[in-house]
């Protein structure tokens, strides 16, 4: 039986949708944007359809598609999605359709733009999409190049040129997938003979558990996965691009990298790593959660001195993905749901954040916190948008960020009860410079430079009601995002009973802080 | 007794030493100066029928053709080479015409020679003897030595030619010098006979060995065999570069492959080792010496360098696979380095030349252009969805397969690395003027010629990375038929 191929239709809408863009005439800007949205429409529609018929009680892939491609390596255009992946792509569509609104007043070579922007969203979406390596591969390094583009052209430079950002940014996530892609050929070659060998992740992960993989191989494929994935998530010490990155790309680029291309990174260290290289996943725990705490901590105490919003905003997003390693790290249901569900919960925070911050940017030109002031005065939905990201940020009860953030730590306490304890001490300092950038430029006194300054209307306000609506949506019913979750992660129980007493790198030996509570 | 001499077999080679007879005769016949684009319609509809022979050779059942009782071998892994060469030569001579007409003086003798060189090239490919194999390589390399210098009144063609010629006489010699010590350690010229030769392990047969590879290495402008590479790059004509980048790169690859694994096949553990190492530091350097290069052929030249290690990597993985995945990898170099070329000739063409500065704000005005530089460009660094990605993939998965993770590794992280120095040419074509900066406003003209070969180029390069199935087969089947 040959059903409707829903994912297929999410995977190519953005890029049909680019390449009507692409044989319009050069001067119909409103018809590209519109588009662009409708685009992004039909796939939040789509997805949300998804996300209400996806089935958790039977959990695993879903409207799977499956077409042979490459036979010889043994690639496949499959796809699927399970509880891991719909919430992540969930949060792909929601981010994508926001940050087309977000680019509604690009009037500066509007056709590449909206071309680049859609070949962006449709990457990043399949990424979540493909149950195929390969495809995954294939299509998160397809969009490093037009977010190099993008940058160069519709960013900008406030403390290093523009360029030099765009390069630090995709050498870094280059380099890094060149490890990955190391790690992905090291686990292709050794969980098949020669001939019967394949990308299909499930066939991997069986492959692997009936222990076709060796202990030494999944180690080394591991680390070199870290390396590439973490570069991708801001692990530190990778993280260095993504600061500079973020603050010279263009409001719509910002918002797809920090809340959907990051993400792909903890999506694959479950995904591939987990799944495929348990006991690799086991030995190296340690160490990421030891570069996790140093994440949230340095991360938070740089955010503290920074000026610039933007760059405020992208620390504290580094800050963030330490708490998101350090659920991976603890290996147990518990916390891995969390992680992923703050992954989730933090795509939508700072995509709210940096939409925001795009459009005060546009309006004002300023982006500091020495020249902003008392914005409440004159936007309300500019200042309603600040409060909710602000908010979810320092994890406030009741909004999206606040569930899973607790959920990790119950699930690492138990593993690092010493770094999990570091780590809830950074969301003082995260409360810190939060608080104090809102009181400031929202609350702070009237101007004169300021008055009769417009609030988003019409279009600015999408992204602000796509994103407000989960962000709230969610912290009032976390069910809604943790039940799906879980669906997804527990399959990965018997893998982590599995490795339980694997052996794990130690740092520093002889003393115990890694171990367990004492009983 | 005497095994009958099959002219069919040699048909290819025949006709294309026909064709150039042809163009030399149709260029004396020609009295008025200026009407030479009637030789590249009489070049290009000729070589296209030469193609169409060679298709219809291709052994589908895997028989082999010799001539000379062996020592000519038209067997499916050399007519692979061969479609390639002539793939390449009918791009060049199609979108290269334009060009031609403006920057060559003497179009007869350019056509005679591309035809030459493919000739060299074809007998390269078959050569299963020494001998045959230096006739070949001469052939090749003498018609490079010209056609590098062929812009007469340019200084920097005559100096490049010069270096080729230099360089190019001591790299011969080495070569020839290696010939004669296997020859005189293992008495007989015929590689098969040279395999099952004892002598080749003595001190002296080791010695010819490194020799003739050394020989090889300069053709692939192996690092520290490079030298000449970057200058003779620069000074050529674009579409010279362009040729010698893919097909005298190819051709190299060929005549190496053949003698390693047909000559040498049981002293791979030595050569693995040479090559994986020659390999790395070729990948190496390559890319680090082309990141400070504002001449784009000049960077191309250094990027080729890094190019050749990465199919070394395959070839030191000394399996099918990794034959299978060169083959696969020097068909997508081809399509890059056309898509890149038409841009560049045209560029030297219009523009004086290309550097930096010739292409900046190009994709403002002539996206057409602009895109074809950089998907070659982004092909040769493979990058996805171009087919530069799968041709990577499959070379370093035969690497990390013959137990060579390390070098997969190293080759992985700098063709990423790589990636700085072919975006800074996209990002010059791509960014807006700064201040006060003022930008060549003028299109960049491409002949209907030159646009359709780019198109042609930039849509293989593209349709094999995202539907490698064809290509990989016929990969596949050519080295399954050789073996």
């Amino acid at each position: 039986m040959i059903s409707f191929p829903i994912l297929s239709v999410i995977l190519l809408t953005p890029l049909v949708a680019g390449a009507i863009i692409a044989v319009l005439p050069k001067r119909f800007h409103e018809t590209m944007r519109q588009v662009a949205a409708l685009a992004m429409i039909i796939v939040l529609l789509l997805v949300l359809f998804l996300y209400v018929d996806y089935d958790t009680a039977a959990g695993g892939m879903q409207y799977t598609e499956y077409i042979p491609w490459i036979a010889d390596l043994g690639v496949a255009y499959s796809l699927g999605i399970d509880g891991i992946s719909l919430p992540l792509l969930l949060l792909s569509s929601a981010v994508g359709l926001a940050s087309v609104f977000s680019s509604w007043h690009i009037e500066h070579r509007t056709k590449e733009y909206f071309v680049l922007l859609l070949i962006l969203i449709a990457g990043v979406s399949g990424a979540f999409l493909a149950r195929d390596l390969f495809l995954f591969l294939l299509l998160t390094e397809m969009v490093v190049v037009p977010a190099y583009i993008m940058v160069l052209i519709w960013g900008s430079s406030e403390r290093i040129p523009k360029s030099e950002a765009a390069m630090k940014m995709t050498i870094f996530l280059l380099v890094g997938s060149a490890f990955m892609l190391v790690g992905v050929i090291l686990l292709y070659v050794y969980a098949f003979p020669d001939g019967a060998r394949t990308f299909d992740v499930t066939a991997l992960s069986m492959s692997s558990v009936s222990g076709n993989i060796p202990y030494g191989v999944q180690v080394i494929a591991f680390l070199l996965l870290l390396v590439g994935f973490g570069s991708h998530l801001s692990m530190f010490p990778f993280h260095i691009w993504s600061p500079d990155g973020y603050s010279a790309a263009p409001t719509a680029v910002s918002m797809i990298n920090a809340g959907v291309l990051k993400k792909i990174g903890g999506y694959a260290l479950i995904r591939i790593g987990f799944f495929i290289l348990p006991f690799g996943a086991k030995f190296w725990a340690p160490v990421i959660a030891l570069l996790a705490t140093i994440n949230v901590v340095y991360a938070s105490y740089v955010a503290l001195a920074q000026k610039d919003i933007k760059y405020m905003i992208s620390y504290s997003s580094v800050s963030h993905m330490g708490y998101v390693l350090l659920g991976l790290a603890a290996l147990n249901v518990v916390s891995v749901t969390g992680a992923v569900a703050y992954m989730v919960a933090h795509g939508i925070m700072i995509a709210l954040f940096f939409s925001q911050v795009g459009y005060v940017y546009d309006k004002t030109d300023a982006r500091s916190t020495d020249d902003l002031w008392g914005l409440a005065h004159y936007m309300p939905y500019i200042t309603t948008g600040f409060m909710l990201a602000g908010l979810c940020a320092l994890g406030l009860p009741g909004l999206i960020g606040f569930i899973p953030e607790f959920t990790i730590f119950v699930g690492s306490f138990s593993q690092f009860p010493v770094l999990t304890v570091i780590s809830v001490f950074g969301i003082i300092f995260t409360a810190f410079y939060v608080l104090r950038m809102l009181a400031k430029v929202l609350f702070g006194k009237r101007i004169e430079k300021f008055e009769g300054i417009k609030d988003e209307r019409h279009a600015d306000v999408v992204p602000l009601a796509v994103l407000g609506v989960f962000l709230v949506g969610f912290g009032v019913f976390p069910s809604l995002l943790m039940d799906t979750i879980n669906s997804g992660v527990a399959p990965l129980s018997p893998l982590f009973d599995l490795v339980k007493d694997a052996p794990m790198i130690s740092l520093f030996q002889g003393v115990d802080i890694w171990g367990g509570i004492p009983k | 007794m005497m095994e009958a001499m099959h002219f069919s077999a040699i048909a290819v080679e025949i006709a294309i030493a026909v064709l150039m007879l042809i163009v030399l005769l149709l260029d004396l016949l020609m009295k008025r100066v200026g009407r030479r684009i009637l030789l590249a319609y009489v070049t290009e509809l000729g070589l296209v029928a030469i193609l169409w022979l060679t298709v219809s050779i291709y052994p589908t059942d895997g028989s082999i053709q010799s001539f000379y009782q062996g020592i000519y071998s038209v067997d499916a892994y050399s007519i692979f080479f061969k479609l390639l060469f002539l793939l390449g030569m009918i791009f060049t001579v199609f979108y290269a015409a334009g060009y031609v007409e403006r920057m060559v003086k003497n179009a007869g003798e350019f056509y005679a020679l591309l035809l030459s060189a493919l000739l060299g090239m074809c007998v390269l490919a078959s050569a299963n003897d020494i001998i045959t194999l230096f006739v070949g390589l001469e052939l090749m390399t003498i018609s490079f030595y010209i056609l590098v210098a062929i812009q007469t009144e340019n200084p920097f063609s005559t100096e490049a030619g010069l270096k080729y010629l230099i360089f190019g006489s001591g790299a011969t010699g080495a070569l020839l010098y290696g010939m004669s010590l296997v020859y005189g350690m293992t008495g007989s010229v015929f590689f098969a006979e040279i395999a099952r030769s004892q002598g080749l392990f003595l001190g002296l047969g080791i010695a010819g060995m490194v020799l003739m590879l050394s020989g090889f290495f300069f053709k692939l402008s192996v690092i520290p065999f490079h030298l000449w590479a970057p200058d003779v790059y620069e000074g050529a004509p674009a579409p010279v570069t362009a040729l010698l980048a893919m097909s005298s790169k190819a051709a190299g690859i060929a005549i190496l492959m053949r003698v390693i694994f047909a000559a040498f096949p049981w002293a791979a553990s030595m050569w693995v080792q040479i090559l994986a190492i020659f390999a790395c530091v070729s990948m190496i350097g390559g890319n680090i010496m082309a990141f400070r290069q504002t001449n784009i052929k000049r960077m191309l030249a250094y990027s080729s360098i890094a190019q050749a290690g990465y199919m070394m990597c395959a070839m030191a993985a000394a399996s099918a696979t990794g034959l299978r995945s060169v083959l696969f990898y020097a068909t997508i170099y081809l399509f890059a380095n056309i898509a890149a070329f038409v841009t560049v000739s045209y560029l030297e063409d219009q523009r004086g030349g290309a550097d930096l500065y010739n292409v900046r704000g190009l994709a403002h005005h002539s996206l057409l252009p602009a895109g074809f530089l950089m998907v070659g460009l982004l092909t040769m660094a493979g990058i996805p969805p171009t087919g530069g990605f799968i041709g990577k993939f499959y070379i370093f998965t035969a690497a990390v397969d013959a137990g060579l993770l390390w070098l997969a590794a190293v080759g992985f992280v700098v063709s990423m690395m790589s990636v700085y120095y072919y975006l800074i040419v996209i990002r010059e074509m791509f960014r807006d003027p700064e201040e006060g900066e003022v930008m060549n406003e003028h299109r960049l003209r491409l002949p209907f010629a030159a646009t359709v070969t780019g198109l042609v180029a930039v849509f293989f390069a593209l349709v094999l990375g995202i539907w490698a199935q064809p290509l990989s087969f016929l990969a596949d089947l050519t080295i399954f038929q050789s073996l």
